[in-house]
């Protein structure tokens, strides 16, 4: 079964969505969210590496994302604790109300 | 057009819809529902790249542990009353130029197709033993470390969710 797909075709959608992600941070106020659009681009380079793992026939790419996905596990484990604990605080996670850096 | 082709376009295009509603839904809890959806059809991308143990990986841990987190705090937190504000005008303005910028450098880089090396072994399956037996050779040492990594994340959470900070 031969593909019509190239290597710039997996690279154009992870290169979107990493535009898409982009743009969340900018755009949304809410901390949360704001962690999620980050989310979305750790996924787009995941994306990519895969891509050029696959294309490149390089088993590193998969074993990177392996990696990328066990610490985004991790700071999204901290990332949450650090909100919660300004939602203690401040009793809110807008960003535009925690414009100070002493708790 | 073939099933696999067939099959790319459809993850591609839902996957970045559900990016798309993620980053402009008001309700904190629909876009992490969003995001789960996405994490699925991303998870399918995977597999169509044949990285099968990978896309096991991005199930269990995105879609399942880290939302499951997401969502945990969501409802701890009740943030009804904050999410009715409406977005700035020079956020949402900037974020969208910001946008933009990246797809036309994307446009002008991707314009003419990248060449895959010349180097590479053999064809790629994905499986379990091709991606866990570098773990075990060259890469003992960063995935003894990331193992570090995860103890001390644990403890760094354990003292944050303390109800007084020190």
């Amino acid at each position: 079964m031969t593909s019509a797909l190239t290597l710039n075709h997996y690279l154009i959608v992870s290169g979107l969505l990493f535009a898409l992600g982009i743009a969340g941070v900018i755009i949304r106020r809410n901390a949360l969210v704001i962690y999620m659009a980050l989310e979305m681009n750790l996924n787009a380079a995941n994306l990519a590496l895969i891509a050029f793992s696959k294309f490149n026939r390089i088993i590193d790419g998969q074993i990177l994302v392996f990696f990328i996905i066990a610490i985004a596990a991790a700071e999204v484990a901290v990332g949450l604790a650090i909100i919660v604990a300004l939602y203690r605080r401040k009793q809110s996670i807008s960003v535009d109300e925690l414009t100070t850096m002493r708790l | 057009m073939n099933i696999h082709d067939a099959l790319f376009w459809f993850f591609s295009i839902a996957m970045l819809a559900c990016g798309l509603l993620v980053i402009a839904n008001r309700n904190p809890v629909t876009s992490a529902m969003f995001l789960v959806l996405l994490f699925v059809f991303m998870a399918g991308l995977f597999l169509l790249l044949e990285a099968i143990f990978i896309a096991a990986i991005q199930v269990l841990v995105y879609a399942g542990a880290v939302m499951v987190l997401f969502l945990f705090v969501i409802m701890l937190l009740d943030i009804k009353a904050s999410e009715r504000r409406k977005f700035k005008i020079l956020g949402v303005v900037g974020g969208i130029a910001v946008g933009l910028a990246f797809v036309w450098e994307l446009v002008i880089i991707l314009s003419q197709p990248i060449e895959p090396l010349a180097g590479g072994g053999a064809e790629l399956h994905g499986g379990l033993e091709e991606v866990v037996k570098p773990f075990f050779a060259h890469y003992m040492l960063p995935f003894e470390v990331t193992a570090l990594l995860l103890l001390v994340a644990m403890v760094g959470v354990v003292l944050l969710s303390k109800k007084e900070l020190k």
